[in-house]
């Protein structure tokens, strides 16, 4: 079992009568790369919020490199290694690219994070604009700086939640190839709504319903269950821009 | 180097005011710089902790009545300003801790702190009975604590020295200046940054790998001991203290000075409480009739016209004027 990095078994979160996650068990092996699916309301977002301590289980147990995290606070699961990349750019818009940077690269590496933060203005693109306050950048640019945030943090689970949105096509494609550079030293979860993205950074798919597992396979296989194709993909997915 | 050029100018400014002041305006600048003190440690958790507390007058009060209740009774103020310090950063991290670890909003710690303050108000209000003694120190209510002695300079082995009016003027204005470089490098320095980060954006900072909760109780505890030091000072400028400290008026005293001069600037604490109780003289000494109308209508001008302080707008000014471009903003390297 020395390869699984994340387990969480019988998870379930209610909101009041609403089991927004409902006893999933969930499997993620080192060095994968998953893509999670699902209608909206699925439970994406909670399992996410979970993972990362922002809200505690109702029930079940998350195992995060054999360390039961299930009630760790957010800043001790982020230190255990997991980072999160939010839907929305979630930056810091006063500060300057540099100083977002060095801000995650200084919580896991304090005194290397000046070099760490150098090598990854370098990744991203965006040395010419790292004195630039981060909102002043465009949308693209700032997801880039919450990616290279990711970076910099070098977590073991790295969680993307809809990387490409707001992108551009020619971003998105940027971005598919740094997910599988990210994924060369980090495990990854991506939640995606784009179906041409999760076919281009080739995952492993798993389907989200009403809380728990509906599917599981590779992106052909998803689309060959009826199933799924009933609840999520019943409409062909739209062409992007 | 303009940065050091300006520290020099602020100690030469210091060190040559008593050969031109009359010895009351320097007893006057003292007091100024006490508050200045008051005002830096709000600056602190208001301004870089972006945590606005009204419970700085309970600490100045805390470190006031502790600087007496040990000076009465010991004789030794040094050891009566380090008990107030103490005694002030000891109230403000079991405020810190029970607020901050319970996950108090906002809003809600600015109420809190305010309600601490007018509680101790109350409570010493009620102290006047003779029986309300701490050994050979008498609270004395309304009526305040009396005999409190001077600051004095003690070295091991002499009779202690009472400061004169001018050396206390020293006194203080060194430690104003000590406070401003220390509090200024906190909030340089990483701690600051994670800090910065934090008022921010907290979740954020929070899933980066950072427990806001004892930062924020770290920079209040400071903050709460610069008060006390302020609040120790006072009661060996003045050898009195009285529950007044803690009203509703001086709790937001210390806010107006800080709004005046300019959050989040350190020196614009400074420079605010200088401006404001200045005015404040003023309008006491020249025949104004309605003198907290004139003050009050004096703030109101002074906020609409700079929202963001004196200090900031003065830069704004100078920058324009020179032609400098800004410099990259906060913390930005």
């Amino acid at each position: 079992m020395n390869d699984v990095v994340l387990q969480t078994r019988g998870l379930v979160k209610e909101f009041g009568g609403l089991r927004a996650v409902n006893s999933l068990d969930f499997t993620l092996r080192r060095g994968e790369l998953r893509c999670v699916i699902g209608p909206n309301g699925a439970g994406k977002s909670t399992l996410f919020k979970l993972l990362t301590g922002q809200l505690k289980p109702t029930a079940g147990t998350i195992h995060f490199k054999g360390l039961d995290v299930t009630r760790l606070l957010p800043h001790e699961i982020a230190r255990a290694g997991i980072g999160i990349k939010f839907q929305v750019p979630r930056v810091y818009d006063s500060l300057s690219v540099t100083e977002n940077l060095w801000l995650s690269a200084r919580s896991r590496h304090g005194a290397a994070a000046g070099a760490i933060v150098d090598r990854v203005l370098a990744e991203v693109g965006l040395v010419e604009r790292r004195t630039s306050p981060v909102g002043h950048l465009s949308h693209g640019d700032r997801q880039w700086v919450e990616i290279g945030m990711v970076l910099t943090s070098d977590p073991d689970l790295v969680l993307l939640d809809e990387p490409t949105a707001g992108m551009t096509h020619a971003e998105a494609r940027r971005t598919a190839d740094l997910v599988r550079e990210i994924n060369r030293r980090a495990t990854l979860i991506v939640v995606e709504h784009d179906m041409d993205f999760v076919r281009s950074i080739a995952g492993y798919v798993t389907v989200l319903h009403r809380g728990a597992v509906l599917a599981e396979g590779t992106m052909d296989e998803i689309r060959a269950n009826d199933v799924v194709r009933d609840i999520y993909l019943g409409k062909r997915p739209r062409a992007r821009r | 180097m303009t940065a050091w050029a300006l520290w020099a100018v602020a100690v030469a400014v210091v060190a040559a005011l008593p050969a031109v002041l009359s010895p009351f305006q320097i007893v006057q600048l003292t007091v100024f710089m006490i508050y200045s003190l008051l005002a830096l440690s709000l600056d602190l958790i208001w301004g870089f902790g972006g945590i606005l507390s009204f419970g700085q007058a309970a600490f100045f009060g805390v470190g006031g009545y502790v600087y007496g209740i040990v000076g009465i009774n010991s004789g030794s103020t040094t050891l009566a300003l380090i008990a107030g310090v103490a005694g002030a950063a000891g109230l403000a991290a079991l405020l810190g801790y029970f607020t901050f670890y319970g996950r108090v909003g906002s809003m809600y710690f600015a109420v809190i702190t305010l309600t601490v303050t007018l509680i101790l108000h109350q409570v010493m209000g009620t102290t006047a009975d003779p029986r309300y003694a701490v050994g050979q120190a008498r609270l004395g209510g309304y009526n305040g604590m009396t005999n409190i002695p001077s600051l004095a300079l003690e070295v091991p082995g002499r009779a202690p020295l009472t400061l004169d009016p001018v050396q206390l003027f020293y006194v203080v204005g060194g430690l104003l200046l000590l406070v401003l470089a220390l509090t200024r490098a906190l909030v340089r320095g990483s701690f600051g940054r994670v800090l910065a980060a934090i008022r921010e954006d907290e979740l954020r900072t929070e899933l980066l790998g950072y427990d806001p909760r004892w930062r924020k109780l770290v920079t209040f505890a400071i903050s709460g001991s610069i008060a006390g030091l302020a609040g120790g000072l006072f009661a060996g400028w003045g050898n009195f203290m009285n529950p007044q400290v803690f009203s509703m008026f001086q709790s937001a005293l210390v806010v107006i000075w800080v709004m005046v001069g300019g959050r989040s600037t350190l020196y614009g604490a400074v420079v605010g409480t200088l401006v404001v109780q200045s005015l404040t003289n003023y309008l006491g000494t020249a025949s104004v009739t309605y003198t907290t109308v004139a003050l009050g209508t004096a703030l109101v001008v002074i906020v609409l016209l700079f929202p963001r302080g004196l200090v900031p707008a003065i830069e704004g000014a100078v920058r324009r004027v020179s032609g400098r471009r800004p410099p990259a903003p906060e913390f930005a390297r």
